[in-house]
Formats: C-alpha cells, sequence, structure tokens
C-alpha cells in the first residue's frame, strides 16, 4: 500500500463573527491522499472548499479558529500547533497553499529571483545567494519556464506566465501536500492548459509528493485528479474516482453539479441541463437534518430531521444520504428514461 | 421506493431545467436586428497604433442567440462597447433594425438604449450603492414611458418583474443592491431586462462570477425571456462549452477578426480555422481525452 501523504481524521473549523457566533464552515471532514495522488474539491460557492483548503495548512488566523480532529502530514500530525511554527516548519515544505489570486501576490518592485531567496530565508536554510541561484535555475528549467523570467518583475510576464512562476516559488522546497484553490480560474483555456501540465508534470516529477486541487470547473478537475470529494455546507457529501463520480455520482447533490457540466462535445447540446434550485444554508443556523434537504427533490419529512452518516461502500467510495445506493440509482434510471 | 412515489407530485414542482423552444430554428428568414459591415476600432497612443476590432462584419436577426467566443484580448469587450454605442467605431458601418445607427445626439443615444441593454460580468460594480433596488426597477418603468402611472400599477410591474427570476418583491423593497448575492444581483439585472424589453440584450460574462450550479438558472431565465419577447441575444464569453450549449450562432473572435462563424454544432466539432482548432482542443472535456501532450511550455509567446 502506498503511503499516506496527508491524512485528515475529523477536522472541525471554525469562523467567529464579529457578533461572537460560531460558525463552522468545516464540520468533521476526514480524507488521506496516498504519495502521487491528487483529490479534487468540488462544491457551489459557499460550500466550504476554500476554508478547507486554509484549515488544512494549519496555520489559523482570526476569524478562521481550530476546534478539533488532526491533520498528519507524511506521519507527522501538525494540528494545534502554534502559527508561528506551523509558518517557519509546516508552510512551504511540508503544505505549499495556492489562492485564486496568486498571481497577483507578486511585490512588483521586485525581481522574481528575489522571491525565492526569501522563501531559503523564511525557512532557515543553509545556503548562499550563488546556491539559491542555481537551485532556482534548475528548477525553472525543469518545469519549463525561462530562466531569464528570474531577473524579471512580475509586471513583465503575462497573466498566465505569472502563475507558473508563482506556483514554481512557492514550491520551491518541495512541498509534501500542494493546496491549489481555483489556481487556473482567471485564466484563458490556453494558459489554463499550461497551469494545469506544469501542475501535473510535478507531481509525476515528485517536486510535490501529493495535491489537492479546488474549483467548481468540473470538467477541469475530472481532467486533472484523481479522485474527486463533493463538499456542501462544510460537510462531505461524496467521494470517488473522477471517473465514478461524473458519469455516475450517487448523492442528489453531486448529481445536481454533473449536470450542470458544459463542454463542446457531441450530445451536450441535447442534455436538460438542470438547476439546483435554492441557495446552500446559513451555517450560522445549520438544519437539524440532512443539510442538503431544503434543496434534495428526493428529500422525504425524515430527511429534515435526521442528519445521515458517511457511509462507507468500499473501494473509497463514500456518500452522505439517508437512501441506500439501489434506491437513488432506481430513481435516477426512471427519471433518465 | 414508496417514499419516491409520494414525492413525485413535489419532484416535478422544483424542476427547473433550461428550456428551449428553438433549438433549430432557421434565423436567416428572420428580419435584421443588428447588423455591421467593415467594423473597425482603431486605438491611438502616442506612436502605439492598436487595432482592437478590425474590419468585422455581421448579421444578427431578430430572436437569435448570437455568442462571440474569444480569449482575453481579443477584442471582444470593444465590440461590444460599439454595438452598444459606448464607443464609435473608427471605421465601417452599424445597421440597427435595418437603417444606419445614428446616435449622435445625448437625445438619440437615449432612444438607442431603449432597443439595446446590457447585462455585465460583475454584478457586484454593475449598480449604484446608494440606489435602492425600488429606484433601480422605477428607473426602468419611467424609461419605458410609465412615469405617470398609478404607485399600485408599478408595484404590481416590479412585483411581476421580480417573480420572473425567483425573487420577491415584498422582501426586497427599501433594499440595497449591495444586500443580495452574486446570483441574486445578476437575476435582478434579467428583471430589468424584463421591464426593460429591449430588442436586443448584451450579455457580457453574465455568468462568469457565479457557479455552475446558479449559472443554468441565470441561462434558463435569459432563454425564457427571450422566448417571451422575441429579443436577440448577443452572448459574450470566452467558456466554450457554455456558447456551445446555448447559441444559434456562433463567432469566434481572435486579434479583432471573426475566424469562424456559423452554427454551432459546426463550428464547435468540425472546426476549420486553425485557431478554433486549437481553442476546441484547450477546454477540459469528460467524453474525450484532454491531450496535455500538446502543450509546450517553453516555446509558448503570449
Amino acid at each position: 500500500m502506498a503511503k499516506k501523504m496527508l491524512e485528515v481524521h475529523e477536522l472541525t473549523t471554525k469562523y467567529i463573527t464579529r457578533q461572537g457566533e460560531d460558525v463552522y464552515s468545516v464540520d468533521h471532514v476526514s480524507l488521506d491522499i496516498e504519495e502521487g495522488k491528487s483529490l479534487g474539491i468540488a462544491g457551489e460557492s459557499g460550500c466550504g472548499k476554500s476554508t478547507l483548503a486554509l484549515s488544512l495548512m494549519g496555520y489559523y488566523f482570526p476569524p478562521l479558529h481550530y476546534t478539533s480532529g488532526e491533520i498528519i502530514i507524511d506521519g507527522k500530525n501538525i494540528s494545534g500547533m502554534d502559527p508561528d511554527v506551523v509558518r517557519k516548519t509546516v508552510l512551504g515544505s511540508e503544505v505549499a497553499y495556492i489562492p485564486q489570486a496568486a498571481m497577483n501576490a507578486l511585490n512588483p518592485t521586485r525581481k522574481v529571483g528575489k522571491f525565492i531567496e526569501d522563501v531559503i530565508e523564511a525557512h532557515e536554510l543553509p545556503m548562499d545567494k550563488k546556491q539559491i541561484r542555481e537551485m532556482a535555475e534548475q528548477r525553472f528549467a525543469k518545469l519549463g519556464l525561462p530562466v531569464e523570467a528570474l531577473d524579471k518583475y512580475s509586471v513583465e510576464l503575462s497573466g498566465g506566465m505569472r502563475q507558473r512562476v508563482v506556483i514554481a516559488i512557492s514550491t520551491i522546497l518541495s512541498p509534501k501536500v500542494l493546496i491549489a484553490d481555483e489556481p487556473s480560474s482567471a485564466l484563458d483555456v490556453t494558459s489554463q492548459k499550461m497551469v494545469i501540465k506544469m501542475m501535473k508534470d510535478m507531481l509525476a516529477n515528485g517536486m510535490v509528493k501529493s495535491m489537492i486541487f479546488i474549483t467548481h470547473e468540473l470538467p477541469l478537475l475530472y481532467n486533472v485528479t484523481d479522485d474527486i470529494m463533493v463538499m456542501y455546507a462544510g460537510q462531505i457529501v461524496e467521494r470517488g474516482t473522477a471517473h465514478e463520480m461524473v458519469f455516475d455520482p450517487i448523492h442528489p447533490y453531486s448529481r445536481g453539479l454533473m449536470r450542470s457540466i458544459l463542454v463542446p462535445e457531441e450530445g451536450t447540446r441535447d442534455v436538460k441541463l438542470t438547476a439546483i434550485p435554492g441557495t446552500p444554508p446559513n451555517l450560522k443556523h445549520p438544519p437539524a437534518g440532512c443539510r442538503f434537504a431544503d434543496r434534495c427533490r428526493y428529500a422525504t419529512p425524515a430527511c429534515k430531521v435526521q442528519q445521515p452518516p458517511l457511509f462507507d461502500i468500499g473501494g473509497g467510495r463514500t456518500y452522505r444520504c439517508s437512501f441506500s445506493v439501489d434506491q437513488l440509482k432506481e430513481v435516477y434510471a426512471h427519471e433518465d428514461e | 421506493m414508496k417514499t419516491n412515489e409520494k414525492n413525485k407530485a413535489v419532484i416535478e414542482d422544483t424542476r427547473e431545467s433550461v428550456s428551449f423552444g428553438t433549438r433549430d430554428k432557421d434565423f436567416s428568414k428572420e428580419p435584421l436586428c443588428l447588423s455591421g459591415r467593415g467594423v473597425t476600432r482603431v486605438f491611438q497612443t502616442g506612436k502605439v497604433t492598436t487595432v482592437a476590432v478590425d474590419h468585422v462584419d455581421f448579421d444578427f436577426h431578430k430572436g437569435e442567440l448570437i455568442s462571440i467566443v474569444g480569449e482575453s484580448g481579443s477584442g471582444k469587450t470593444t465590440l461590444s462597447k460599439m454595438l452598444l454605442g459606448l464607443l464609435e467605431p473608427t471605421d465601417g458601418e452599424i445597421m440597427f433594425q435595418g437603417k444606419p445607427r445614428d446616435i449622435s445626439t445625448g437625445a438619440k443615444k437615449r432612444e438607442y438604449w431603449k432597443g439595446i441593454q446590457a447585462i455585465f460580468q460583475d454584478p457586484f460594480s454593475s449598480y449604484n450603492v446608494f440606489h435602492k433596488i425600488d429606484s433601480v426597477l422605477l428607473d426602468c418603468i419611467d424609461m419605458r414611458g410609465g412615469r405617470n402611472l398609478p404607485k399600485e400599477k408599478k408595484i404590481e410591474m416590479m412585483t411581476e418583474a421580480c417573480s420572473f427570476v425567483n425573487l420577491k418583491f415584498a422582501e426586497l423593497t427599501n433594499k440595497y443592491p449591495f444586500e443580495l448575492s452574486g446570483g441574486q444581483m445578476q437575476r435582478l439585472m434579467i428583471a430589468r431586462i424584463f421591464l426593460l424589453k429591449p430588442n436586443i440584450l448584451l450579455a457580457d460574462e453574465p455568468t462568469s462570477m457565479i457557479d455552475a450550479c446558479s449559472r443554468a438558472t441565470i441561462l434558463d431565465m435569459l432563454l425564457k425571456l427571450r422566448d417571451e419577447t422575441g429579443m436577440t441575444v448577443i452572448f459574450i464569453t470566452h467558456d466554450i462549452g457554455l456558447a456551445y450549449y446555448i447559441s444559434d450562432s456562433v463567432y469566434i473572435m481572435e486579434h479583432g477578426k471573426f475566424v469562424e462563424s456559423g452554427k454551432p454544432d459546426k463550428v464547435m466539432l468540425e472546426p476549420e480555422a486553425a485557431y478554433t482548432k486549437r481553442l476546441i482542443s484547450d477546454v477540459p472535456k469528460i467524453h474525450e481525452p484532454w491531450d496535455l501532450s500538446t502543450v509546450d511550455l517553453l516555446n509558448y509567446q503570449s
């Protein structure tokens, strides 16, 4: 069995609002990723995808607070560590995080090479400037980035190039886990493809040992990651391989998501596009029963009272619904007729 | 599966699916709504000349849904500004309902805008933050000549417009637009269009800031509105899957020129221009493999 790079057990984190209310936006989330594998996280806006990404770094700052659960990166438990220690010993070397607007994160008055020196300095590694430069040049060449980019200011680079440079800088220490939160959604399709190719290459070459990829663009997720996990209202509602999740979703919410996919392929125009009515619940006052019940077409009165557990049906497949797989499949088959 | 039998009625009610009344209609027989010949826009800054839109020809028919697809920097937005009359073309001619468009004075411009309206990408910056939702909608009624209608009638119209987009006017009245979510704001924009009933709606990336699920709802509302009022919808987008799904005809734009245009099935599935071919191959798909080996990281010039 392959080594687990990231293991998360029942992680719960909350936001404390200015009024002092607790909002649990990551609620008992458990997941694991093996070495060399990638996991995609899908869901609507406001489902807790980005909060999960922030929480997984173990670096909490108000209003986000750690409540309970464990984050184990390559055997090392980082949950509940002091933020300062996390910043020095975990960020960059164990976990790298790329937010959506990462390409705007570079200070326009400094050259790209300088940022790499900063990373090395922040981790207090014994390297002089020449060694850093050599390492940076090697890494850039390996990733298909022009070495001249090291001597440029960020504003001299195009959007797609800037995003690739940011990814290269943040993974210079070959972290165990790379968390990418919508890394390509601000780019056009051609630059997006290049960013994705680079990230897949990094995973294949071991420059990052595992990857979490967050996006609401499902065709992209399907092509990038091995597994897909769907989140709803802070909870995991389903996990399976990318193929299973796109072509054979179990949970009504996953199915709703998959039915919103639009790709320029034969047959797309004949598909009936179905929207999920309503909006995700306000997590200040989460529903007592199934969190999706209010928007679910199959919900029974019992669904609104009792919260379904996450069922494990083997092969890494889990789902959270009171109905059995057979029951759900039967309704879906009936609907498709 | 007793429970499902019971719930069947409910299931039918809550179902929202996008409907097409005119999927395979031939629009070339419909009257022309907006057309252009040799439309060009050149920007000059000092000695640098940029041709943003380069001699484009187009014919948009009544009730047709047109998508203009291109990457950032292809000239989509400049073209849309010219269509809206916010920018003058430096060369070429735009015809509105068969006649040359005349927007030389402020009054003529306002008259033109009764016929063409827009929804923009960012709903958060589409509203004046000092104006309440009521006044946003009242402005639309006034513009359609309803200034002297009794108050009850105006409220009735606003309620109807809001319910068209699944919003409740009673809950919105006396609120400010920023109190709504992004999807709701974009729906309120469509409610405005419902009141204004323009001949042409220009939608510049109306769904790119909202996620895929709400996207279906917005599209459904736009299509319903098109079917009811027979307006022409011009979609400006870089979402190729969306353009393929929704359009009656597609124009592919590169460096200010239309490189290919026609029915979506032809343009998207059997592209002829090299640019279209590349664009389509760069979109991640689910039935065909997404070939990453074509990406040449080192030799790409942007």
